[in-house]
């Protein structure tokens, strides 16, 4: 297989006419879905500046997490971070590479983007079953001024297991005690109702088909799809709109550097303008590894990705890393990833 | 499959053909002869050898079906010592408590498949009929063409084209239509949303159509033109033919043909996940979504986390194997049964 890869990318690279000393290099990684639009296009501009190809498998975060376990690929990706615990008991370390939001979506005859508002509450009832209809008092009181129609309310949710539904469920937790209690906060759940689609696309296809529908997808899918996206009550009590600044709102606000393992989650975090649902994306590796120079290769590209790619991230709405963290994340490279004789990776 | 060629043998030492048969059944048999003395002169190993080889290549697939048993049967283990026999009898799908049943995948796997068969067998058979019967014989081979080509279609275009066309079609005309006509039954109540069981039935009786169809048309054609052409010769009408001759001639063939499309159905994976709604919930209407244990598979497999989860759905998996071979291993029961009562005419 590997000598398969090898002399397809030697092939690509001689096709491309790439002439730096480092083409035909290959990183391999494997995870989540949420991130893979700018991880894709990271990847694109980066091999048309080095000729490193990244080779990037867009198969899910417990999937990700499966094949950095078996040591299959030189990096995993998932959208939930792992527990600081769970990361010792395979000396793997994560940090946090990119920021979104998850947006709900509605499709609703008149309501157009960011007129529906939604409280916290209200989202988890609606999911609980316990909302049934649009133009439920409860809807109608953040409403005023909105005709609601008397229609049910269609719930979709992933069918799939996903990092998109990890924190979208994990918010759900956060506001709602009966959600905690009886449903709780995972890459796929026991829905109390509603339907599943495959992927942000299924939920997204669902959505835009079934009249009254309400869904989640992340808000890259819900731009380019134009569906209505709601107002959602933040902490602070204000209603906000899903928007880039409002991600990184509720993203400045988010203290890494306390946080153990990177274990971090950033949805209902304060501030005037957080977006509730809002989340990061974490990359896996071992802290010892076999072959530095792939390693190597790895945080190079990541490096590349802090320091050159925001302007990427930005246009397809991911929220970069602040700079001070980015600095913590690389600081953390040269402190835990070592070969095998205990040298850092990372100069 | 192999119960579709039953009828073939049946046909070879027809009377139909029976004018040739004798110069041509000669010819051959000498050839045959001749040919198996000189091998078995010349190389009285080679024999052995091709039964050797053959023997082995049956031996290798009882070994890899028992293989595959045995690989589900130890990977589902953790799920079989936690919930032992109430997996089968439990509703539950829940990851995050690691609690969980086979009852909704399989239910939502037996109706999707029954209502599939429930308009795909009727229509199936008529196509059939008129491809074999009653077509003009230029529209014959076209036709036929046409629905072999179908069936060889991707079922996740089947999938998209049942999301995307046939879901919008059902959520605004078919069943609001249901709802209001018959909407006193359970089985239409509830939120015309397009996307269900019914929906998820009908992309898979559309699926299996055309091998049922082209299965049983080849079926209808073995029918020996003498059998029909006596019983026009009595009298009889075009439909009674079809009645009495084609369908109890054909029978075995058909059901052989109706077996492979279930078979089919039951094991369909990405036409159904597009349109049956992947949701764990058990309801009498035909409107509200379910799950099937394809569908199931399909979508949960990449991110099973748990042992028990990952476990649970291999035992899933195991479940449909058991099922489609019961289904199989009835199937063939039944046509052994029909052998014996002498089912032929």
């Amino acid at each position: 297989m590997k000598r398969i890869l090898f002399a397809a990318t030697m092939f690509a690279a001689a096709t491309l006419g790439a002439t730096n000393a480092l083409a035909g290099a290959v990183i391999n990684g494997a995870g989540a879905t949420f991130p893979y639009p700018v991880y894709g296009k990271w990847a694109w501009s980066y091999n048309k500046e080095t000729g490193v190809r990244l080779n990037y498998q867009s198969i899910g975060s417990g999937g990700g997490i499966k094949q950095i376990k078996a040591r299959t690929v030189d990096f995993g990706a998932s959208d939930a971070p792992l527990k600081p615990a769970e990361l010792d008991k395979f000396g793997l370390m994560q940090w946090p590479q990119i920021m979104g939001g998850v947006v709900p979506v509605v499709h609703l005859a008149g309501i157009k983007a960011n007129q529906l508002k939604l409280s916290a509450e209200n989202l988890a009832d609606i999911y609980l079953g316990k909302i049934t209809k649009w133009d439920d008092p409860r809807i109608a009181a953040d409403n005023k001024g909105l005709s609601l129609p008397h229609q049910d309310i269609t719930v979709v949710h992933r069918a799939d297991g996903s990092g998109t539904t990890w924190i979208f469920t994990n918010y759900l937790t956060k506001v709602s005690g009966e959600w905690a209690d009886k449903v709780g906060n995972a890459k796929s759940v026991a829905w109390p109702v509603g339907l599943g689609g495959k992927g942000n696309e299924g939920v997204a296809a669902f959505v835009r088909k079934v009249d009254g529908a309400i869904g989640y997808v992340e808000y890259a899918y819900a731009l380019q799809n134009h569906m209505a996206s709601v107002l959602l009550k933040n902490r602070d009590g204000n209603f906000v709109a899903p928007t880039s600044a409002n991600f990184q709102a509720a993203a400045a606000g988010a203290d890494w550097a306390h946080a153990k393992g990177y274990y971090m989650v950033l949805t209902n975090q304060p501030g005037a303008n957080s977006w509730p649902i809002t989340g990061a994306s974490f990359i896996l590796m071992y802290k010892t590894q076999q072959h530095p120079e792939r390693a190597r290769e790895v945080l190079k590209f990541f490096d590349w990705a802090f320091h050159h790619g925001q302007k990427l991230a930005e246009s397809l709405d991911y929220v970069p890393m602040p700079e001070k963290v980015v600095k913590m994340i690389e600081n953390t490279w040269r402190a835990t990833i070592k070969d095998a004789n205990g040298n850092p990776v990372w100069k | 499959m192999r119960a579709t060629h039953h009828p073939k043998p049946a046909i070879a030492p027809g009377p139909a053909r029976g004018k040739y048969s004798p110069t041509v059944g000669a010819g051959s048999q000498t050839d045959d002869m001749s040919t198996s003395t000189r091998q078995s002169a010349g190389k009285p190993w080679g024999d052995a050898v091709f039964r050797g080889a053959t023997l082995a290549f049956a031996i290798g697939i009882l070994a890899l079906f028992a293989a595959m048993i045995a690989a589900l049967w130890h990977e589902s283990l953790p799920a079989l010592h936690k919930f032992g026999f109430s997996f089968l009898t439990s509703a539950a799908w829940n990851p995050v408590k690691d609690d969980f049943g086979a009852v909704i995948p399989m239910v939502g796997t037996l109706l999707s498949t029954a209502l599939a068969m429930l308009i795909a067998v009727p229509l199936s058979i008529g196509v059939a009929l008129f491809l074999a019967e009653l077509a003009p014989e230029w529209l014959k081979a076209p036709f036929g063409t046409a629905i072999e080509l179908l069936a060889a279609i991707p079922s996740i275009v089947y999938g998209m084209w049942g999301l995307f066309v046939l879901a919008p079609v059902m959520a605004d005309h078919v069943q609001p239509w249901l709802a209001s006509h018959f909407g006193f039954l359970p089985l239409f109540k509830g939120a015309p949303m397009g996307i269900g069981m019914l929906t998820a039935g009908l992309v898979l009786a559309l699926m299996i159509l055309p091998f049922i169809a082209s299965v049983t048309r080849d079926v209808f054609l073995m029918v020996p033109k003498n059998l029909k052409e006596a019983a026009y010769g009595m009298g009889a009408t075009t439909w009674e033919v079809v009645r009495d001759v084609m369908i109890p001639y054909g029978k075995k063939g058909i059901v052989g043909a109706i077996f492979l499309g279930m078979g089919r159905a039951l094991g369909e994976t990405m036409a159904v996940t597009f349109v049956i709604g992947n949701a764990y919930h058990l309801s009498w209407s035909l409107f509200a979504p379910g799950n099937s244990i394809a569908s199931t598979l399909a979508n949960e497999f990449t991110e099973a986390d748990s042992d028990v989860y990952l476990a649970s759905l291999i035992e899933l998996g195991l479940v449909l194997f058991l099922m489609t071979f019961i289904v199989l291993g009835l199937a063939q029961l039944w046509l052994k049964r029909g052998v014996a009562g002498g089912g032929k005419p």
